[in-house]
């Protein structure tokens, strides 16, 4: 028996029809066709799935479509407008903070969450931040430094009025 | 002129992995596609007696299902590469028919509309199973445990005798002879994108196409080849992005070829994404040794020799290279030290568990942990510092190429250079008081040193069960824009952007012209792949020998549009010109000009003016329009190279850990973590220092937290990554990193390969710095992963 849901994702509105037991990152990737969130343990331990929905960041893996009904999520590809990129994309570019990639774009929307919570981070809780997204090529280092610059960055910018 | 190499040159893959705009096997979406889900045993060891798919073939959604008997006929065996002397290699189909030999076996698999209803299906199949025991401990499988094939008589798949020097002689003429167990866990490679394959028969065509997450496009469609029976050249393997590897795609899974043959029976495009539990129980696991080492040294701390007597924990079949790792471990058991005897007996044990094989490092872990750990006992044994041990032992610098009594040449090294560094940024003398002193206070601090050296580059193809070579072809289009074809086929380590940075250099053109394109076998001329921290060494020699070899054509071509000899054309920063010394001697004579656009065609002034230069970007359009080359040369503007490298290449460095452990929980604490890694030539020191980080925390989940664990019955525990403990990012210490640099003589590069350094370094460093702060309890050694309940047991008995 199908479900009606309303979904905003990335400012655009999606009306569909699903099955309640569609999982949300399902739903994203294989109806939206949006599949720069992945799929990495289907337990919520790994965090490549994570989005943010409605300002949280949250675990897309574990979460039906149906339970999304009436939400505004942002995806990896939301996180900037056309080729533009967010301070913590840039940071992971600037700092190497990805090898394979894969974790990447979970780990980016974590980022930004740990960024939006708490403007200034220590390193201690950016790494307390990432505890639920697992990388398993870069010894998470290169994504600490990733995170201090987005920091850096993001208060530039808010001085500046960008 | 190197304006690109040795920079920290930021990657080319970056802008679209970081967008989200990278496509790993399920990103690819082919309309019509069926999804495909397998049924596993449940039992380690059993008999199937019988199989009933009827429900699941009538279930909603469902379009075929298939099981062993179906396609023994059909589909060949999943292949062994390695080839040792008497080694039992049992038949492994891709499904199995009457005999499951360990959890996560496939035995049918349902094709449906979609994955849902594929894996709905698996639900509805009936087997009837006769449960065996299983055999799951390596020493009681090789010891008298029930054979698990009948035909074998026992589970010992081979055994292996290898070394130089007389071990007997010198342990036994040895001061001391320290005895010592030592157990190399089952890892989990767990790479974060899982295995995934889609498969596309165009019937018409007659040809298949495959994606697959691998590392090893080309190797990969030769077997898939010879086990679906289609021509070689009517199969194109694809690999797209892949989310991770560590030698767990590097090999020939049965359901590539499953879903290959699927494709062709149905004409559709099928896919599977494994998924994580399947991940952790049928993709192949690595390390699983139990072994004995024994270490003879004299009282003032020089090594005689090293016996270790290993049982390898195959697991149930061979994949690829299973029954070869082992063999890697003996050839790296002389470590960073002269040692005049080495002896390593292999026995190689069938278990009902998963295969083992390549896990990033691959066999060369295991034997530095054996020698890392033996130095340390040594220096426990004679009341010496571990760093004297060690340096004692050093091969000086002038020693290279040194031959060790495994029989290998270690290429070039200064050991004393990369521990002094470390010795130096970690203020070693000071750490050791500050350890005295906080003793006194009652904290257990430990400091744990590793001055490893590793074996890279695999390797000469004399030494490879298939070709160690790699290819390259490198074009220059006639717009000027540089193409790059390897046969490594990188994911994760960036490629892309290394072989950027050495073709830029090389051609004088911008890192943004060139284009690095691999992991296509239709479009990439045969390679070998990436694996074995080969891809720089041996892949990246071989892009700069196809650029010289283009160079050579290149010049022919200028020399003739410059009206010069060959040997009169000298190229610099993208541009050709005439000789310098002429130049200058011609640079009196006033430079005739031609306005732009006033030359009449086919009509170039002669001879051409001294001083003119052409670029490589004119010269490949000359080279495409082809209308005024040198009589007799060939158009176009591309070399291909296949590189054959002569020898191995040595890495080495020194990693220092200084760990605090708990008294009251026995939790282990880092304090310091620093390495010196000596890789020969940097190309790019962001991408090494990425690497060798990266290296270190999977070292530090096998020294302390992870394990595959089987249960007596053959279950498989650690079947999530909610019961497989990864290290997350607060697990970890800051990393002080620094290098040595010691080109290597092998590649005209200089490099040497970092993708394993940290996995092989770093782990014997933590254990060792763990076994150090438990040292005043008399503790000499201590197995992996080191939990804090191991600890807390010795705390508990000694307070």
């Amino acid at each position: 028996m199908k479900k009606p849901v309303s979904i905003t994702v990335n400012g655009v509105t999606h009306r569909d029809e699903v099955e309640p037991r569609l999982l949300l990152v399902h739903y994203i990737r294989d109806v939206l066709g949006l599949t720069g969130t992945h799929v990495g343990c289907e337990t919520s331990i790994c965090g490549a799935c994570t989005v943010i929905i409605d300002g949280q960041s949250v675990k897309s893996c574990t979460m039906f479509a149906v339970q999304a009904d009436g939400t505004d999520i942002t995806t990896i590809e939301g996180m900037a407008a056309g080729s533009d990129l967010h301070p913590v994309q840039e940071g992971f570019w600037e700092h190497h903070g990805l090898q394979c990639g894969y974790c990447t774009p979970g780990m980016i929307m974590a980022a930004a969450q740990i960024l939006d919570r708490n403007p200034d981070p220590t390193v201690e809780e950016i790494r307390h931040g990432l505890e639920g997204n697992l990388c398993r090529c870069t010894g998470y280092q290169h994504i600490v430094e990733a995170v201090q610059y987005a920091a850096r960055k993001m208060k530039d910018q808010a001085a500046t009025g960008d | 002129m190197a304006k690109y190499v040795g920079q920290r040159v930021k990657r080319t893959e970056d802008p679209r992995l970081i967008q989200g705009l990278g496509h790993y096997v399920d990103d690819v979406k082919l309309p019509d596609t069926l999804h495909v889900a397998f049924l596993r045993s449940m039992y380690a060891h059993a008999r199937i007696k019988s199989i009933d798919t009827s429900e699941a073939s009538h279930a909603p959604g469902v379009v075929a299902v298939y099981t062993g008997k179906d396609v023994a006929a059909k589909i060949g065996a999943v292949p062994c590469a390695s080839a040792l002397p008497g080694l039992k290699v049992p038949d492994y189909r891709v499904l199995a028919t009457d005999h499951v030999v360990f959890v996560g076996h496939p035995i049918a698999v349902v094709v449906a509309a979609d994955r849902y209803s594929a894996r709905d299906a698996i639900d509805l199949i009936m087997v009837d199973y006769e449960e065996l025991p299983a055999v799951v401990d390596v020493e009681h499988a090789a010891k008298g445990g029930p054979a698990i094939y009948e035909e074998f008589g026992d589970n010992i798949a081979y055994k292996l005798t290898s070394g130089e020097g007389d071990i007997d002689s010198a342990l036994k003429s040895a001061d001391r002879v320290i005895k010592q167990r030592m157990v190399h866990q089952r890892l989990a490679p767990i790479a974060m994108e899982t295995r995934g394959v889609l498969a596309r028969y165009f019937p018409g065509e007659q040809e298949l196409t495959i994606w697959s997450s691998t590392q090893i496009p080309h190797l990969l469609r030769t077997q898939l080849a010879l086990m679906i029976g289609i021509p070689e050249n009517k199969l194109r393997v694809i690999t797209p992005e892949v989310g991770g590897a560590f030698g767990s795609k590097l090999n020939v899974y049965a359901e590539e070829a499953l879903l290959g043959w699927i494709s062709m029976q149905l004409g559709k495009p099928v896919k599977w994404i494994e998924g994580r539990r399947e991940n952790i129980q049928a993709t192949i696991h690595g390390r699983g040794q139990v072994g004995y080492v024994e270490v003879g040294c004299k009282n003032d701390g020089t090594i005689a020799g090293i016996r270790y007597n290993v049982f390898a924990d195959l697991g149930a079949y061979h994949q690829l290279l299973t029954p070869a790792i082992p063999t890697l471990t003996g050839l790296m058991l002389s470590g960073a030290y002269k040692i005049p005897a080495i002896q390593i007996n292999i026995t190689g044990v069938f278990t009902n568990k998963m295969a083992t094989d390549a896990y990033r490092g691959a066999g060369r872990p295991e034997a530095t942990y054996v020698v890392e750990r033996a130095v340390d006992l040594v220096a426990a044994e004679l009341g010496l510092d571990t760093v004297d041990v060690r340096r004692k032992n050093f091969p000086a610098s002038n020693e290279f190429p040194f031959k060790t009594a495994t029989g290998l040449f270690y290429d070039s090294g200064d050991y004393d250079a990369a521990l002094d560094k470390a010795l130096e940024i970690s203020d070693y003398k000071k750490l050791r008081d500050e350890q005295k002193k906080a003793r006194n206070d009652g904290r257990l601090i430990g400091i744990g040193v590793s001055t490893y050296v590793e074996i890279c580059a695999l390797g000469p193809s004399a030494a490879m069960p298939a070709g160690g070579w790699e290819s390259a072809t490198v074009r220059i289009e006639p717009t000027g824009k540089v193409t790059i074809l390897t046969g490594a086929s990188p994911h994760g380590q960036g490629q892309e952007t290394s072989f950027a940075q050495i073709a830029a250099d090389e051609l004088g053109v911008d890192i943004n012209d060139v284009t690095v394109v691999h992991g296509d076998t239709a479009v990439v001329q045969y390679g070998i792949g990436t694996f074995g921290s080969r891809a720089t060494a041996v892949g990246g020699t071989a892009v700069l020998m196809a650029i010289e070899k283009l160079k050579e054509k290149a010049t022919k071509i200028a020399a003739h549009m410059l009206k010069a000899e060959s040997s009169n054309v000298v190229f610099n920063e993208g541009k050709f010109s005439k000789h310098a010394a002429r130049a200058a001697s011609a640079s009196a004579v006033p430079e005739p000009t031609i306005p732009a656009g006033q030359a009449p065609a086919g009509a170039l002034p002669d001879p051409e003016p001294e001083g003119k230069t052409v670029s490589i970007q004119d010269v490949a359009l000359a080279a495409h329009i082809a209308r005024d080359i040198p009589p007799g040369s060939e158009p176009g503007l591309s070399a291909t190279y296949f590189f054959e490298p002569t020898n191995f290449t040595f890495p080495f460095g020194t990693h220092i850990a200084v760990v605090e452990i708990d008294r009251e929980t026995g939790e282990i604490k880092f304090l310091r973590y620093v390495a010196v890694d000596d890789c020969g030539k940097v190309i790019n020191p962001m991408m090494v220092d990425g690497q060798v980080q990266g290296g270190i925390v999977q070292s530090i989940g096998q020294a302390l937290y992870e394990e595959v664990v089987y249960d007596e019955q053959g279950q498989l525990v650690t079947g999530t990554l909610m019961d497989y403990a990864l290290p997350k990012a607060a697990m970890i210490p800051w990393f002080e990193l620094d290098r040595t640099e010691t080109p290597s003589p092998v590649n005209p590069l200089g490099v040497k390969g970092v993708g394993e350094a940290g996995t092989i370094g770093a782990t014997p460093a933590i254990v060792n710095a763990i076994v150090d702060a438990l040292s005043p309890f008399g503790v000499r050694h201590l197995d992996m992963p080191v939990r804090p309940e191991a600890v807390w047991k010795i705390l508990s008995a000694h307070s």
